[in-house]
């Protein structure tokens, strides 16, 4: 939990002051070392609870063509 | 079923591609795998060979540029006949050939791709020493393969498309992968019958490919596993397939990297145990379990384990979570000991390993890696 801001990209985000002191007085004694560090977590955490299953990416043709080999190669009955 | 990594399955395949006239570079093994992995969208989200600024974004922030989690470089190390711009022809002795559209050529720093990676510049770690070797630039962009190389357990290389909708099939929803590298004894079996009883079914994918002095080699894994397989595991809930790739010996980095391959698999968990993919004493015995904490967006649930082990008092198979007898009382499943049993010619006993998968293993007369 502890990203450098080192080299790569990076923008300025407004956060009401408030909320800023309540994360600062959040963060103090874990691994977080900034607000900015426990903000990025959160909004990865939050964005990736929010991706969407899978789309189906095969026709029924060629799934169908996979589950022969599968059957071929005893992974199915 | 969950997506795979960075959000769409990567297939960079096309067998009917023109490659006439194209000029030949030769590659070896280790990078005709990571291409086969690429194409096949093993490495997903990745299209080819990094070029400059997702490597050095790997190494200083464990993401891509575009911010996905990755942690370790997928690079291509060259001589100076590469130039930007062009594409050519990469082949290797077993067969693999793809088509390399070069964006990039660019300098790096060994040590410092070392310590990023390894936490050490250590030249007795044998990923640190596979770094020093390489050449002195790297050449990033796209690859397309044109033709798989020859795989010698063909019957257990399975591609992610393959495996989503073989899950799929089997009604599997809750997926837990396992990653080898050695013959199952107890311990393992204990570890990945554990995860399984809360998941629908067990992946086991042995890496296959090079490894260190000493390791097993790859065929006695894989038959010692179709042992335990085919006598202890329920038909329908595990499934054995490999993964073609180098160890590197990053441990928890490396850590990070398995469990985004088996994520791009179709798996939702993934078994995370003592000092994996260690080597020596560089990392800490549970470095891997912590760095987890670090990729809230990772998509694939870690399942920690600590050593399970016998106790003779429980009469079982316990771990230190379950059990509340002294060390006295316990019999440990070390891979070490099993190992040296083994050179000794000695069978390790039924307490630590099944007849069967012994059996298998005492039949080879090196079953080591010279």
């Amino acid at each position: 939990m502890t990203e450098k801001e080192g080299k790569g990209k990076y923008t300025t985000v407004s956060i009401p002051t408030p909320l800023a002191e309540k994360i600062k007085r959040r963060i103090e004694g874990t691994g977080f070392n900034s607000i900015s560090s426990y903000v990025t977590y959160v909004l990865r955490e939050l964005l990736a609870s929010m991706e969407e299953e899978e789309e189906e990416v095969f026709s029924k043709e060629d799934e169908e063509k996979i589950k022969e080999r599968l059957r071929a190669l005893g992974y199915l009955d | 079923m969950k997506p795979p990594h960075g959000g769409k399955l990567v297939y960079r395949v096309d067998e009917k591609k023109d490659i006439d006239g194209i000029s030949v570079i030769e590659i070896n093994e280790d990078v005709a795998k990571d291409i086969e992995n690429i194409a096949y969208g093993i490495f997903s989200p990745l299209e080819g060979f990094m070029c400059k600024s997702d490597f050095e974004n790997v190494l200083e922030h464990m993401r891509l540029e575009n911010d996905v989690a990755w942690t370790i470089p997928i690079v291509f190390d060259i001589e100076n006949k590469i130039r930007e711009g062009e594409e050519v022809l990469l082949k290797a002795k077993s067969g693999t050939t793809a088509i390399f559209e070069v964006e990039e050529v660019y300098k790096y720093d060994k040590k410092e791709y070392a310590e990023k990676v390894f936490k050490t510049t250590d030249i007795a770690h044998p990923g640190v020493k596979r770094v020093m070797e390489m050449k002195d630039k790297l050449a990033g962009g796209k690859i397309t393969l044109v033709k798989e190389g020859k795989e010698k357990f063909e019957k257990y290389y399975l591609k992610p498309y393959e495996t989503r909708i073989l899950f799929k099939e089997k009604g599997w929803k809750d997926i837990v992968a396992f990653q080898t590298r050695n013959v199952p004894h107890i311990g393992h079996e204990y570890v990945q019958k554990t995860a399984l009883t809360f998941a629908d079914g067990i992946f086991i994918n042995p890496i296959i490919g090079k490894k260190k002095k000493g390791d097993f080699k790859d065929e006695v894994i894989l038959r010692s596993y179709e042992a335990l397989i085919e006598n202890y595991y329920l038909k329908n809930r595990a499934v054995m397939s490999i993964l073609r790739t180098t160890m590197r010996y990053a441990g928890p980095k490396e850590a990070i990297f398995h469990a985004i391959i088996r994520k791009n698999f179709g798996c939702t968990h993934f078994i995370v145990g003592r000092d994996h993919a260690g080597v020596g004493n560089y990392y800490g015995p549970y470095e891997a379990h912590d760095i987890f904490n670090e990729f809230p967006d990772l998509g694939i649930t870690p399942l920690f384990f600590r050593s399970f082990f016998f106790c003779k008092k429980c009469g079982g198979v316990v771990n230190e979570k379950i059990c509340p007898h002294g060390k006295e009382h316990h019999i440990y499943y070390s891979g070490t000991a099993i190992r040296k049993m083994i050179m000794n010619g000695e069978t390790p006993p039924e307490t630590m390993m099944r007849k069967e998968v012994a059996n298998i293993i005492m039949s080879y007369e090196n079953p080591f890696i010279d």
